[in-house]
């Protein structure tokens, strides 16, 4: 797994290979971004949910970057600079098809009020095992997909992509404490629809039995 | 302090990321201990996320890293990247 988490050693080498591109080596630059494809690819997903489109909104991210890398200033982590143009791009997409405008009215119905999470036992253990079947990854992306459009960037990128709550508040140009609600709410929200659906998968035997309820339902 | 089951559930994000401070991650462990349901709701969360970053769960589409290469190639050997104050 990528994590976005740059060491000193791969800041050095990323400045040493932004300074011998604008030299003149253009070919660096498929070195550069290498280690992020799938990083900017999951970030432009988490606005899209359209993988063709996602795929094209990270190409013309990436020839941004490129045309754009003399004003890289190295204040930002190139990963994190990387990621806010990819969301740039996959949100002018984004607003051309109108989508944006569902966005606000999600949020505020999610991001406020009682919770409750779905009741399960037994479920100590995690079967990775599980995961080479291709129906239970489409029970994740669609539970993913239908989480409010804010609620899955942050979650993509702090849970999928792996990156620090910081990093996560940078790219997406908001503060630490709503990545935190939006997290805990979009963890919340997959758990109370996952859990039940992926407990029946791995405990087949126990399809028909009948979950503990909440004793104040 | 004691407490209930939804105010567990409140921190339960946080203590999964151990952005606790030690007094409330102190009362959430002694809540956990003795609450089945928490400690189930606890580990699936857990679980969920997990599973969710495993790099099987989202897959790239075919040959999407060749694509991009390609195209940044055509760009490469016509551009370079702007001069600073350029457009």
């Amino acid at each position: 797994m990528t994590s976005a988490t740059a060491s000193p050693a791969t800041s050095e080498r990323e400045s040493a290979l932004i300074a011998a591109i604008l030299a003149g080596d253009r070919e660096k630059f498929h070195d550069l971004i290498r280690p992020y494809e799938r990083q900017l690819y999951l970030t432009a997903l988490s606005l899209l949910k359209n993988e063709a489109e996602a795929e094209d909104a990270v190409q013309e991210a990436v020839l941004r970057a490129y045309r754009k890398l003399a004003s890289f200033r190295g204040e930002a982590k190139f990963s994190t600079w990387l990621i806010a143009i990819t969301l740039n791009e996959a949100r002018g997409r984004l607003r051309k098809t109108q989508q944006a405008a569902i966005d606000s009215l999600d949020d505020q119905s999610s991001e406020s009020g009682d919770f409750t999470p779905a009741a399960l036992t037994d479920w100590r253990e995690v079967p990775l095992e599980m995961l080479e079947r291709q129906e239970i990854k489409t029970l994740i992306h669609e539970a993913v997909a239908e989480l409010p459009d804010t609620f899955r960037q942050v979650v993509l990128l702090r849970d999928v992509e792996e990156l620090s709550v910081n990093e996560t508040a940078e790219a997406l140009g908001i503060s630490l404490s709503l990545v935190k609600v939006r997290l805990h709410r979009a963890r919340l929200l997959l758990q109370k629809k996952l859990a039940p659906l992926l407990l029946l998968e791995t405990k087949p035997a126990r399809r028909h039995r009948i979950f503990r309820r909440w004793p104040w339902f | 302090m004691v407490l209930d089951c939804k105010h567990v559930w409140n921190h339960i994000s946080d203590y999964i990321d151990g952005t606790l401070s030690p007094e409330v991650r102190a009362d959430v462990e002694r809540h956990l201990a003795g609450c089945e349901i928490c400690s189930a709701v606890l580990d699936s969360t857990r679980n969920v996320i997990i599973l969710m970053a495993d790099d099987r769960v989202f897959e790239l589409p075919v040959d999407y890293s060749k694509r991009l290469h390609a195209r940044l190639d055509q760009i490469l050997a016509m551009e370079s990247p702007e001069s600073l104050g350029t457009s």
